[in-house]
């Protein structure tokens, strides 16, 4: 507790916990030393009879972005793929750099609650729940994209190993095909991951209901979870076994978006650092989708004490490492492009940075690299408003990034004779921002309905629920606010 | 569902006695802390009960060890799972891209064997991505659907939901649970012992 200042609207002050002492263990539960006050406050969101004026606004706006994506959707359909800008060089655009840039957003929730959990890292519980919420909402928007792009969508069934009338089955050296496995996988486990964690919750939640309704739909997806000790213990072995499966299942999903262009031949396609750096990419935009989400969640639903300024901070923490493995990317890349000493490889950057897409590029790095490193200094990296900022900054960074390897490659390749320009028709703009409403209408139901932190095991990480805790202090009531600073939270 | 706070009776009780008495799932003592439940769990143990559990609200450290449960055989079948994920997704392709052989799996299938850039038609390193996440599908899989099953879960109805103090084993409070099934379970005795325990609350519970 190195300072205490009261923020409007809340009475109890907030402590902040953002400092790094030696010796000394933040606590990640603020103003809170009942294992009750968590599930009162994290249920109480599910729970209100008033949702939030926010939620409303938020809500209206998701569903007109939705009803765009439906219609441009089926005007595609209908229509054909010739309703979007593309041409003959660059066959794939804003289709392809939607899909990589969702799919790289969901790529935090996993790290948040698969790697951080093998590492021990305490503070993912205040964030994990929703987080891979994220991850599940962004793989369903990212898994639309190659869905409509293959343009026959009634056909889209080729695309798994089916028989069918014509014998004929996809072609597996393909990794268009390694893709639809990989992502399919991917979104199959984050789900399990994501449901497993719930149930415990999802019977806090039955527990607690008023109504039969909530009973009922609370009580069938909670499968009777009644906290038994045996059960926990094979649950927590299920939950370890998850994460150790989901680990390097997240690092391949990346990997394998990034062979769809790593192992073609075309000219800033055609590189091996590509699996690193798709990954490092996606962490990175994911992490800042993670705070650009949290930061109005926390303040819309009141969670300020169990998403504290720490996790925040942490999580600025990683978008600026992750920021500096995409720039270091970024630099390596126009490295090889001069090493190689192959003509194509050095046009297709000095294309990329002076070509036609320049803006494209300029808009990437500046937002890439350029911006994560204001979070060298702690004052940036524990300002609210500037930590929303930025993190907007890198997800327009990181959407341009798969922009212009996509399509500055595509456009401008071996022969000058077939270089085209692309421009997005309103279609391709439709879908795209669309899609966003997709993501916004399942996030905000979920956060309206679905416990949105992971309450459990929150309570589990609190230093009250060590089964020592208080054995080397004496237990008055007034005194419990000094445990929860020396407590057993580790950041 | 009464709050025992009778005097323990002497003589042993048999237990199907009265037939107007609904028959009894347990006992249930409630516990505000870990530690305690903990504590209460190594005298359970110590007693030499066998049909009994803890229910709390989050897991707690060391009460695995506390109950002794024996650890899991999850893994060791998640393990198996996986690697047949690998050699299901290992057939799979090898079959539809690489001969042209015709097989009965439900309908008659055949395989194509697909040339691609003149590269060998086993082309296995090709395949490696797709055994992957077949192992990974299988074993994920295995660990949820297993988990659950091992814990008899969905099981939408249990006795302990009976009870309303129950309810808070999901928010605050943690439970010793004894069943009336254990051979060691007398509604006196066992309330007893349970009391001695130095719980909040002990409860029997209808079956």
């Amino acid at each position: 507790m190195t300072s205490i200042n009261l923020e409007p609207g809340m009475n109890r002050p907030i402590v902040d916990n953002t400092a790094d002492e030696p010796g000394v263990r933040q606590p990640l539960v603020l103003n809170m030393d009942r294992f009750n006050q968590v599930t009162q406050q994290v249920c109480q969101v599910a729970e209100a009879r008033r949702t939030p004026m926010a939620w409303y606004i938020c809500f209206a706006l998701g569903l007109g972005l939705l009803g765009i994506l439906g219609f441009c959707v089926l005007y595609l359909i209908v229509t054909g793929v010739g309703v979007w800008g593309l041409n003959n060089p660059v066959m794939w655009a804003y289709d392809i750099t939607n899909f990589v840039f969702w799919v790289g957003i969901g790529h935090a929730g996993t790290l948040i609650s698969a790697i951080l959990f093998l590492f021990r890292q305490k503070w993912r519980t205040g964030i994990n729940r929703f987080a891979e919420a994220m991850t599940i909402f962004a793989v369903i928007c990212a898994g639309l994209f190659p869905g409509i792009h293959v343009g026959r969508v009634w056909v889209v069934y080729w695309l798994f190993p089916l028989p069918n009338q014509m014998e004929m089955w996809p072609q597996f050296r393909s990794p268009l095909l390694w893709d639809v496995f990989a992502v399919g996988t991917y979104f199959t486990v984050s789900l399990l991951f994501w449901f497993t964690g719930l149930v415990p919750d999802l019977a806090t939640m039955r527990d607690r209901a008023k109504g039969k309704i909530q009973q009922i739909v609370y009580g069938a997806f909670a499968l009777g979870w009644r906290g038994s000790n045996r059960h926990w213990h094979r649950y927590e072995r299920a939950y370890l076994l998850l994460a150790a499966l989901s680990t390097p299942l997240v690092l391949s999903v990346h990997s394998v978006v990034s062979f769809d262009f790593a192992t073609s031949q075309l000219p800033g396609w055609h590189t091996t650092i590509f699996p690193p750096y798709f990954v490092a990419g996606a962490v990175f935009s994911g992490f800042a989708m993670v705070v650009t989400l949290a930061v109005p969640a926390r303040e819309i639903f009141g969670l300020k004490n169990l998403i504290t300024l720490r996790h925040l901070d942490n999580m600025n923490k990683v978008i600026l490492v992750t920021g500096c493995m995409v720039g270091y990317a970024y630099a390596m890349e126009f490295f090889i492009a001069w090493y190689s000493g192959a003509i194509y490889e050095k046009f297709a950057f000095l294309n990329r940075a002076f070509g036609q897409y320049w803006w494209a590029y300029f808009i990437m790095v500046s937002c890439n690299v350029i911006t994560p490193q204001l979070f060298w200094f702690k004052a940036l990296r524990t300002s609210i408003p500037i930590m929303f900022i930025l993190s907007l900054f890198v997800n327009v960074g990181m959407w341009f990034e798969r922009f212009v390897i996509i399509v500055s490659s595509l456009a401008n390749d071996f022969l000058p004779s077939s270089w085209d320009v692309f421009t997005p028709t309103w279609v391709d703009i439709g879908t795209f921002f669309g899609s966003f409403g997709l993501f916004m209408v399942l996030f905000l139901l979920f956060c309206r309905f679905v416990p949105m932190v992971a309450i459990a095991e929150v309570k589990a990480i609190m230093p009250q629920a060590d089964p020592h805790f208080g054995e080397d202090h004496d237990e008055h009531h007034g005194e419990e606010h000094a445990h929860t600073s020396q407590g057993e939270a580790t950041s | 569902m009464s709050t025992l706070t009778t005097k323990p009776e002497k003589t042993k009780v048999a237990k199907p006695s009265d037939p107007n008495r609904p028959h009894m799932y347990g006992m249930i003592a409630e516990f505000e802390t870990p530690a305690q439940i903990i504590k209460a769990a190594e005298k359970v143990r110590a007693e030499g009960y066998k049909w009994w559990d803890c229910c709390t609200p989050f897991p707690v450290h060391g009460l695995d060890k506390a109950m002794g449960i024996r650890q899991t055989i999850l893994p060791i079948i998640v393990f198996f799972m996986g690697m047949s994920g690998t050699l299901t997704a290992f057939v799979l392709q090898a079959f539809t891209n690489a001969t042209d052989w015709s097989i009965w799996a439900m309908v008659w299938v055949t395989g194509y064997p697909y040339l691609i850039s003149g590269k060998p038609l086993l082309s296995t390193p090709a395949f490696i991505p797709v055994m992957f996440e077949l192992t990974i599908l299988f074993s994920a899989l295995t660990t949820v659907g297993l988990m659950f099953a091992f814990n008899g879960l969905p099981q939408l109805y249990h006795p302990l939901f009976r009870s309303k103090r129950f309810r808070r084993a999901s928010d605050d409070r943690f439970f010793v649970v004894i069943e009336a099934r254990d051979p060691r379970y007398f509604k006196a005795r066992t309330s007893e012992f349970l009391e001695s325990l130095d719980p909040v609350a002990v409860e029997e519970v209808e079956d």
